[in-house]
């Protein structure tokens, strides 16, 4: 029974991960259909923020709630920066803007590489998030916990946006029928903008989280990146509910997996059902159906 | 009609092409043998000539992405896994033999329990090797390519999951470490089927092997692009519905060009093993992966010679760079990735095109006047197209 | 309808009789059988029962306001929207094909947009269109010479003289055209035409509307169509739908005289043209 707790937790734990790193680009990849392959480097810029504001404050339990708000803000800042000069102009031509939103993350690696030196980093915890509380006779620990609540406060505060906001509206607007929506009024061109804003800062928020898992480095990013653009892929594109459903799913999965082989072969396996998967749900678990062509 | 009359100038200017392009052909491949067999050998010290033969089999990869991605469409983020697949089978071979006949490989002595698993045993022997080196390569791209291609995951999705593949099969060989030889990979080859590794005029023997490799793939894909296959490859990546209606199975098309490349990308990576010395995960995974696209996107993805070229000087950029300064490499290798395929879709070679065409563009444009409107016709110009096309269920 | 000037003629009908008298059986009679044909989107239910028999010499017009459910009816028989019922050509139950095994059994289908391959020539279009009996081995190989089914589908579309251009180049009425040459090299006993006219000037659907009469002789034609001029003109028989039903069925002017099509459709206020 405990061994079976303890999995379901850890599944729970690698799902919020994935789900804080997924999340963004279910709004960025789902909705607008832009592959950033510098999702990961946001994240890993949001990562930084935290080390540099824990430099500023000394007190780690502010720090950690500063860091959040001023790591949405970076990622979001270079996620609008990188819209407006490059992916603007590539909408029509997703695959190439797979290939220079890659470059674009090479660079940002290196500058942190300059910046702050190759080597890892550690982000002090707040004493309030060591160790570990007793849940159903297991020790959890509490930045698990923590990290599990950022996840779901940030989908709940994606989806409320997305459903009750004038902007959410606009950018379902905009998903649905770009045209419709233009002559509706609807300026796309600044809900794209908003949209990557949005999309890239919760990336940044990802990143301040994982700071709690261990030391950080330049390649963080690229760590996270294909896991989570999976997540999207299986969860199905245009819909939130599918993201985090997968996102859960493949952690259960994981650590599933995990427990009965090793790490790395868990990963081929992950592999394998997916591509079971898709044969079965090509478009993912939750799609919106459309008769285009495509 | 002046278009008609256009097409007749073009086909003729077709017609002169073609006889013309087969004898530039045929000295092209001739003037790049002289180059590859005589003048390199010839001038380049041993270090460089190794090095140009690396260059060579990285350059295999990028010849099998052009005709997977710049051709099919297919833009495959995990060409390491099958670069490494047979790196990692000529390695293997190679540690066997190195072992001798019933002998373990050192790296198992040292991380494993001191005996050869037993789907190493088969790879003692060279035919064996050779056969696998191409086959397994092409069976697990069939396997996968027929497992998405046929539920029509392509495009962004196909990217992701050949990623995903890549990043697995990396971290598969890093966990496996007693039977993979872990982060450290498979290296201190001493032979090469039978042929001692530190003679120099061995040395050469390889480098030559590579280049003439490297040769016969150009000519293969030079003959699958001019064959019906190619056509229909181009189809099938434009339209793949269209040709779907026409009764092929695009699925099929799509697999065997995955299929070639997979397999050069084999052959690339058994061919580097003896020449560089050391297979390792660094090799495979996703960043190495990518980093086989940035030559074919330089190159000019689409066309026959961009892939090769555009691969061999950014390996050779890359070599040099990064010697000098690290870190200008990186910031060096994005940029590229951002400015050519952001700014130069068709790569270096379609900046002769770029400029062809818009002369061709000036002096045709007094006497093809409807050529324009002909194009801004295929707005819907009934106005209730609009319309159906969006809302018809 | 003679009020316009009649440009030069364009397309070839004479070199149509080449090309329909391809290989074996010209004298097969063929028809296609839908019945009970449902179409469902997420609920929604986009063609509802429909039942619909087209004979051979027969060119059947569907139409039927915006979201009448033609295209999707055109979509289920080729295999691209799943349905359930039954569509039958030749004796051939069309439904859980897969797309190209549809296509093998006779039938092809244009698309509202024209598509053809834009980077390939004209010939290359219709040569990949001739081709997919073709063995492996012969793929392979350089096209040695132009299949004569082509040759005489360029005439009959009247793109001889523009062959070797891109299609990408031609205009849009020359698009469906090439689409048009591309499902008879196919050898399509069914032709299914998702408003092939849309588009074309008016000496353009003239020349179409004749081709595809005698296409119609000898090959089984549906089309989708919104033009009520170009189908008074042409159409043998129409099929009007509404609301993914039947709602009627006749010749043109037997549909022009059903008062529900006229509510629904032609009194809707909608303008004719």
């Amino acid at each position: 029974m405990d061994a079976l707790f303890s999995q379901l937790f850890a599944g729970l734990s690698l799902g919020s991960v994935l789900l804080l790193a997924a999340l963004g680009l279910a709004l960025t990849f789902g909705q607008m259909g832009v592959i950033n392959m510098a999702h990961g480097e946001f994240m890993m810029a949001g990562a930084y923020t935290a080390y540099v504001v824990q430099s500023l404050i000394a007190d780690a339990g502010v720090s950690l709630l500063v860091s959040l708000v001023v790591g949405f803000l970076v990622g979001g800042l270079l996620g609008l920066v990188l819209e407006v000069t490059l992916v603007s102009r590539m909408y029509r031509r997703p695959l190439d803007t797979l290939l220079v939103t890659w470059g674009v993350a090479l660079v940002l690696q290196q500058a942190a590489r300059d910046i702050f030196g190759a080597p890892n980093v550690d982000v002090r915890a707040p004493a309030w998030l060591s160790g570990a509380v007793e849940l159903f006779g297991l020790g959890v620990p509490r930045t698990r916990l923590f990290i599990l609540l950022v996840a779901v406060v940030c989908v709940t505060a994606l989806a409320l946006v997305l459903k009750l906001t004038p902007l959410g509206r606009r950018i379902r607007a905009t998903v649905q029928n770009r045209d419709l929506a233009e002559t509706s009024g609807i300026s796309t061109r600044a809900t794209d903008r908003l949209t990557f804003f949005v999309g890239s800062g919760i990336a940044g928020v990802a990143g301040v989280a994982l700071t709690l898992l261990g030391s950080i480095g330049p390649t963080l990013g690229t760590a996270y990146i294909v896991d989570a653009f999976l997540v999207v892929v299986a969860g199905g594109i245009g819909q939130l509910k599918g993201t985090v459903i997968a996102a859960f799913s493949l952690g259960l999965l994981q650590a599933t997996f995990e427990y009965s082989t090793t790490a790395s072969i868990a990963k081929v396996l992950l592999f394998v059902v997916i591509v079971a998967f898709l044969q079965v749900r090509p478009q993912g678990l939750v799609s919106l159906r459309t008769r285009s062509l495509a | 009609m002046s278009p008609a009359g256009t097409a007749e100038r073009r086909g003729g200017a077709v017609g002169r092409l073609l006889t013309g392009e087969r004898v530039r052909t045929l000295a092209g491949f001739a003037v790049a043998a002289v180059a590859l067999f005589g003048v390199a050998p010839a001038l380049l010290s041993d270090f460089r000539l190794g090095l140009l033969a690396k260059f060579c089999c990285l350059a295999m990869v990028a010849v099998g992405i052009g005709l997977a991605w710049g051709r099919g469409g297919m833009l495959t983020l995990g060409q390491g896994v099958y670069f490494g697949l047979g790196g990692y089978l000529m390695a293997m071979h190679l540690k066997l033999a190195d072992a001798g006949p019933g002998g373990v490989p050192d790296f198992m002595l040292l991380y494993g329990d001191g005996t050869v698993p037993g789907w190493w045993e088969p790879l003692r022997s060279p035919v064996v090797t050779v056969v696998a080196i191409v086959l397994v390569p092409v069976a697990l791209a069939s396997a996968l390519g027929f497992a998405v291609f046929t539920r029509r995951v392509r495009g962004a999705y196909f990217a992701i999951l050949s990623q995903a593949l890549a990043a697995a099969f990396a971290i598969l060989l890093v966990g496996q470490q007693k039977v993979t030889g872990g982060t450290n990979g498979l290296n201190g080859f001493r032979s090469f089927f039978g042929y001692d590794l530190a003679d120099p005029v061995n040395k050469e023997m390889l480098y030559l092997i590579a280049a003439g490799t490297l040769l016969a793939m150009v000519a293969i894909v030079r003959l699958l692009m001019r064959s019906r296959f190619g056509e229909l490859l181009v189809a099938v990546r434009d339209q793949e519905n269209r040709v779907r209606f026409l009764g092929y199975d695009p699925a099929a098309v799509k697999v065997v060009a995955y299929a070639v490349a997979a397999a050069f990308a084999g052959i690339g990576g058994a061919l580097f093993v003896p020449i560089v010395g050391i297979i390792s995960p660094a090799d495979v995974g996703v960043v190495p992966s990518i980093g086989f696209l940035v030559g074919v996107a330089i190159g000019g993805r689409a066309t026959l010679l961009g892939p090769v070229l555009g691969a061999l000087a950014v390996s050779w950029a890359q070599t040099s760079l990064s010697e000098q300064f690290p870190s200008f490499w990186t910031y060096f290798q994005g940029a590229l990735f951002i400015v050519v395929v952001a700014f130069l879709p068709g790569g270096l070679a379609s900046l002769g095109g770029v400029r062809r065409r818009w002369r061709a563009g000036r002096a045709e444009r007094d006497d093809v006047p409807d050529e324009v409107p002909a194009r801004a016709a295929q707005a819907p110009t009934t106005p209730s197209e609009t319309v159906t096309s969006g809302s018809t269920p | 309808m003679t009020d316009i000037p009649q440009p030069e003629q364009v397309l070839d009908p004479d070199a149509l009789e080449q090309v329909l008298a391809g290989p074996g059986d010209r004298f097969r009679h063929d028809y296609l059988e839908v019945r009970g044909l449902r179409v469902e989107f997420d609920g929604f239910v986009a063609v509802d029962g429909v039942d619909l028999t087209v004979t051979q010499g027969d060119l059947r017009f569907l139409i039927g306001p915006n979201g009448a459910g033609k295209t999707t009816i055109v979509d289920a028989i080729t295999g691209l929207a799943r349905a359930s019922g039954s569509v039958r050509f030749g004796g051939v139950e069309l439904l859980g094909k897969a797309s190209h095994r549809v296509a093998r059994a006779g039938v092809g289908r244009t698309f509202q947009t024209a598509s053809v391959f834009d980077e390939l020539s004209v010939l290359q279009n219709l040569d990949i269109a001739a081709g997919s009996r073709r063995k492996a081995r012969t793929l392979l190989r350089r096209r040695s010479a132009v299949p004569e089914v082509v040759e005489q589908a360029l005439e009959t579309v009247g793109l001889t003289a523009l062959r070797d251009a891109p299609a990408g180049v031609l205009a849009h009425g020359q698009k469906q055209w090439l689409e048009i040459g591309m499902l008879l090299v196919q050898d399509s006993r069914l032709l299914l035409l998702d408003e092939p006219v849309a588009g074309m000037s008016h000496a353009e659907r003239e020349q179409t509307g004749l081709l595809l009469q005698r296409i119609g002789a000898q090959r089984t034609v549906v089309v989708v169509e919104h033009d009520m001029e170009f189908l008074r003109s042409f159409a043998s028989s129409v099929t009007v739908l509404h609301q993914g039903r039947v709602l009627s069925e006749g010749t043109v002017a037997q549909v022009q005289a059903d008062p529900r099509v006229v509510e629904v459709y032609l009194g809707s206020g909608r303008k004719e043209r």
